[in-house]
């Protein structure tokens, strides 16, 4: 396989550039070696979407299973300014944020498999990926319904006084619900420490964002609850991070929530069942050319001699390696013991009325 | 006769009551560009026109509240929950509200609502997909709960609910969507609160519902084979009201009732008929009534887990044995 094939269509043209001066002044704050930690991270992604997509085929995966390719640069660049003591939260297209938060792929690829070693035991499967001990609050399937608990982790934070912000995640689909408005007034009116993060990929579902919402500028959504909104490249890492890194910095030092409209895009369809009969290939093929967000940042990358393209193949030989490791130590792993049904529903509680 | 699928009979169902009333209409989510999560609404938006299938926002609380305000204004909405697991979203406008008009309004209200989609677990959706939700409407006063196990049924089932004047909950269960059966060509109904005797026999009766039946009927024809044991096998197919009738003729020459569902068993739809049965009928037991349910948790994602969770035709089979008192 040609190096890189997976990033753009055939045609030769050339990308969008990314924002110099953002760029130049993210490196200057975080160092060349973050960044190229930074595309490590994208292409992990990347790679292990490729072959979680593979293995559904084999039915090794099965269910409803979301690919995050198109929207690295989101999960990326924002949890790359997320603190330590950060909570996040977002919804069932997960393996990304799971992955940028330093989760191990294999983990990650065995909780998809669903086997003991995953994440959740094998319980949650590729919707639900949890690791609390990152502050990784999931992994949640009911389109809207993690904003409410993100605004409730943000209160907890608030009410222990603790330095720290919720970064909590949500498609251009979800902004539409209630709960996620009564969250938004009330993280506004107690002054919560919230950073939410609108992943605006065009789509929900087969639904376009134009036939659903009352205006296609995501950002205004939040202006009657009063709170800071702007617009962020999210196909540009840097802006990504930047965006976020003065979120938190407003929730934190100056009690403001915020809410970012990030426009991405997501190559795949929805799951793995939907064909994206919506939608034209050259739309996708557009994106992929013109604004696939590795694309971008390794053009910008090379051109400022930060690493050679021989340092990026290896990159990319590395990330490939390292998903293939997780989808054999996935395979080769067991499947929850049968005692497992009945674990963790309440603490100490018999399970069964039966 | 034709075969048709699940998804087909309903989608003739829609089409047929969307032609013979122009007050019918379809909304929900991805019904109409997309024809439907699950296909369902195949070809309607083409047929009919964006005024009468309309694709909305995720919101699901919201337009089940524009479906019953639309209904109690004499329209005849078909909202279509993408799955009943989204449907908790909309319970305060269904069990608040849809429930509650006829009754507080002392009669000068109406909701004649149907609100319908796929329940049940689907396969490998993990714990907030694959649930069976009925006994959250059966409970409330005022709904009408109708489930349907056979393409046949889904069609005539789905017409009934359509013309009745009180809000119904029709729910599909989402792995039947793909079943083939026979399908009559011409009109017919099939009317709220009457089973369907899916198999005679004098030893045990078995009550079950949607998906639930089909793991029954494999439970009946196993101890058929195994233990000469011969099941009269009910089908509810409306959950609320259910058809007494039927369960006592068939109680009081059975003695014996395994009652079958796919959902929870506390609180649920097996656990009133359960009750009713063990109180109406008690001087015709000769044992306790069985019951077969998911295990009592959230549906773990692990295939093998799941599989462990959902009744099956040998769990349905032991319990029958327990209840003609045969050793298993
Ligand atoms: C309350 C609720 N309604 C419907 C669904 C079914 N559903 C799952 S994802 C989805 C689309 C969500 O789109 P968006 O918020 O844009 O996120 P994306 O999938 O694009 O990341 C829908 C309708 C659901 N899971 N929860
Ligand atoms: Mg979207």
């Amino acid at each position: 396989m040609a190096k890189n094939e997976n990033e753009s269509s055939e045609d030769h043209v050339e990308p969008e550039e990314l924002d110099a001066e953002c760029a130049a002044q993210v490196r200057e704050e975080l160092g060349d070696d973050a960044i190229v930690e930074m595309l490590r991270k994208m292409v992990l992604i990347r790679r292990f979407e490729e072959h979680a997509g593979r293995s559904y085929q084999r039915r090794k995966i099965r269910g409803f299973c979301h690919l995050y390719s198109g929207q690295e640069a989101v999960a990326v660049g924002s949890l790359k300014a997320a603190g330590d003591d950060d909570y996040i939260i977002g919804h069932y297209r997960d393996h990304g944020h799971a992955l940028a938060a330093g989760m191990e792929p294999n983990v990650v690829m065995a909780e998809l498999f669903g086997k003991a070693p995953g994440c959740a035991g094998g319980k949650g499967g590729s919707m639900h990926l949890y690791d609390v001990e990152r502050n990784f609050m999931g992994g949640w399937g009911i389109v809207g319904g993690q904003i409410p608990l993100g605004a409730g982790l943000a209160f907890a934070l608030n009410y222990r006084g603790d330095e720290a912000a919720c970064l909590a995640y949500l498609g251009d689909g979800a902004i539409h619900q209630g709960v996620v408005h009564e969250a938004l007034n009330m993280a506004s009116l107690w002054e919560l420490p919230l950073v939410t993060i609108v992943e605006n990929n065009q789509y929900a579902m087969g639904t376009a964002v134009e036939r659903v919402s009352s205006t296609t500028a995501l950002e205004k959504k939040a202006d009657s609850h009063q709170i800071y909104s702007e617009v962020v490249d999210g196909q540009d890492l840097f802006q990504v991070y930047d965006a976020v890194r003065r979120a938190r910095k407003r929730a934190i030092e100056d009690d403001e929530p915020s809410w970012l409209h990030v426009q991405t895009y997501r190559y795949y369809g929805h799951s793995m069942t939907d064909p994206a009969p919506y939608r034209g290939k050259d739309e996708v093929n557009q994106q992929r050319d013109l604004r696939d967000p590795i694309v971008r940042l390794r053009e910008w990358i090379i051109a400022e001699d930060i690493v050679t393209q021989d340092e990026i193949d290896a990159i990319d030989d590395e990330m490939e390696a390292l998903v293939k490791e997780s989808i054999e130590f996935a395979d080769s792993s067991d499947f929850p013991d049968l005692s497992e049904l009945t674990t963790n529903v309440y603490i100490d509680w018999p399970a069964e009325i039966d | 006769m034709r075969e048709i699928a699940f998804r087909q009979a309903l989608n003739e169902a829609l089409a047929e009551e969307m032609k013979r009333d122009e007050d019918v209409f379809l909304i929900g989510e991805e019904v109409a560009e997309y024809n439907g999560a699950y296909k369902v609404s195949k070809g309607l938006l083409d047929e009919f026109g964006a005024r009468r299938v309309i694709d909305t926002p995720i919101t699901e609380a919201g337009f089940a509240g524009i479906g019953i305000g639309a209904a109690m204004a004499g329209l005849r909405p078909v909202v279509e929950m993408m799955t009943f697991n989204f449907a908790i979203l909309a319970l305060d406008q269904i069990i608040n509200h849809a429930a509650k008009a006829r009754y507080m309004s002392d009669g000068q209200l109406s909701v004649p609502l149907v609100v319908r989609g796929a329940g049940g677990a689907g396969g490998s959706l993990a714990a907030q997909h694959s649930q069976s939700l009925e006994a959250q409407y059966a409970h409330a006063p005022g709904l009408k709960v109708m489930m349907p196990a056979t393409p046949k049924d889904a069609k005539g089932m789905l017409k009934t609910a359509i013309r009745d004047p009180d809000p119904v909950i029709f729910i599909e269960s989402e792995v039947l969507y793909g079943l083939n059966g026979e399908v009559p060509e011409e009109e017919y109904l099939i009317p709220v609160g009457k089973a369907d005797k899916k198999r005679e026999g004098d030893d045990c009766t078995v009550i079950s519902w949607s998906r639930a039946l089909h793991f029954a009927i494999q439970g009946a024809d196993k101890v058929a084979e195994d233990d000469g044991v011969e099941v009269d096998l009910i089908d509810l197919r409306t959950v609320r009201p259910f058809d007494r009738d039927m369960v006592a003729e068939s109680v009081k020459r059975t003695n014996r009732v395994v009652v079958v569902e796919e959902g929870w068993p506390f609180a649920s739809v097996g656990a009133s008929i359960s009750e009713w049965v063990s109180r109406e009928l008690f001087d015709w037991l000769d044992a306790p009534v069985e019951r077969v349910h998911q295990r009592d948790v959230p549906m773990p994602y692990a295939f093998n887990l799941e599989t462990a969770s959902l009744p099956s035709a040998d769990r349905i089979a032991d319990a029958i044995r327990r209840a003609c008192y045969i050793e298993v």
